[in-house]
């Protein structure tokens, strides 16, 4: 039992220092990217004006290297540091997910920041990453506050 | 321009990167929006990798603010109530939509997640739409 609370406090740790590392290189491909510079966000997001289709090459070679790797990683009986796989495996299509997007991408459009590039923002020590991730914050409080009564996501 | 592009692909190769660490370790998904809303609510021991993610996110920012300050230009003069709406819409859209441009975007549509992709479609659209009427 003693042994048991003992490796997992030590895979918690080992968790958490993944975990930082993983959010330090996604914040420089971040800032290598432009996704950190919401003008670039709204040209990519501008079609039917002066497009920018650059950040398209984000999402490409992202996921270029995550569907070889995921492939590769899923192989494995279970992760280096945790027993099991916890992966989403919903497969529904709810109208949450659909009206849900929809906001997001109204408010990705409006301020040029989703939720990586904003945190990631912050240390710019400037004012608006800071005013939109406070919003952020609380909108998903107010959603946590209606879901209790309308459920969207049950 | 093209230039642009490259630094874009070399972007989005570091977070494939990124992302396929965290699988590969911690067996997890990186979807930004649900890792910060899970430290909203304190579960314990579902806390401390959340929080660490954060500032790893915020001290890469660091990084960039030292040794490329230019990644932060915004050169768009974006009111202040405008930005209030954008995170509002933001925080209660991602987890009222399960996910993000990272969640969604690149680890759903890497394991070709049918929510996923649809998702991610209505987001871009949606941003589209948004972008063109104001």
């Amino acid at each position: 039992m003693l042994s048991k609370n003992l490796t997992a406090k030590n895979s918690t740790t080992k968790n958490a220092v993944v975990s930082f590392v993983v959010g330090f290189i996604f914040a420089i491909g971040l800032g290598v990217s432009g996704m950190t510079q919401p003008a670039k966000v709204i040209g990519f997001l501008d079609l039917f004006g002066n497009w920018d289709p650059s950040l398209i090459f984000v999402m490409a070679g992202a996921i270029a290297v995550h569907f070889i790797l995921f492939k590769l990683a899923t192989k494995r009986e279970s992760p280096m540091f945790s027993t099991q796989w916890d992966i989403p495996n919903k497969k529904e299509i709810t109208p949450a997910l659909i009206v849900g997007s929809m906001m997001f991408g109204a408010g990705w459009g409006l301020g040029g920041f989703c939720p990586g590039p904003a945190i990631t923002s912050l240390a710019s020590f400037e004012s608006r990453p800071f005013i939109f991730v406070l919003s952020m914050i609380a909108g998903m409080f107010l959603f946590r506050f209606v879901d209790k009564f309308l459920k969207l996501r049950k | 321009m093209y230039q642009d592009w490259i630094n874009a692909g070399i972007g989005g190769i570091i977070i494939g990167i990124a992302v396929s660490l965290m699988l590969f370790m911690n067996g997890r998904v990186t979807g930004i929006s649900g890792i910060i809303n899970g430290a909203l609510s304190p579960v314990k021991d579902d806390m401390l990798w959340r929080v660490l993610f954060i500032v790893g996110l915020f001290t890469g920012g660091i990084t960039l603010k030292i040794i490329k300050p230019e990644v932060f230009l915004n050169e768009l003069p974006t009111e202040t109530l405008t930005t209030v709406v954008a995170g509002l819409l933001v925080g209660f859209g991602t987890i009222m939509g399960s996910g993000c441009t990272s969640g969604h975007g690149v680890c759903g549509i890497s394991r070709l997640s049918m929510r996923s992709i649809l998702a991610t479609i209505t987001f871009i659209i949606a941003g589209m739409v948004v972008v063109y009427a104001f």
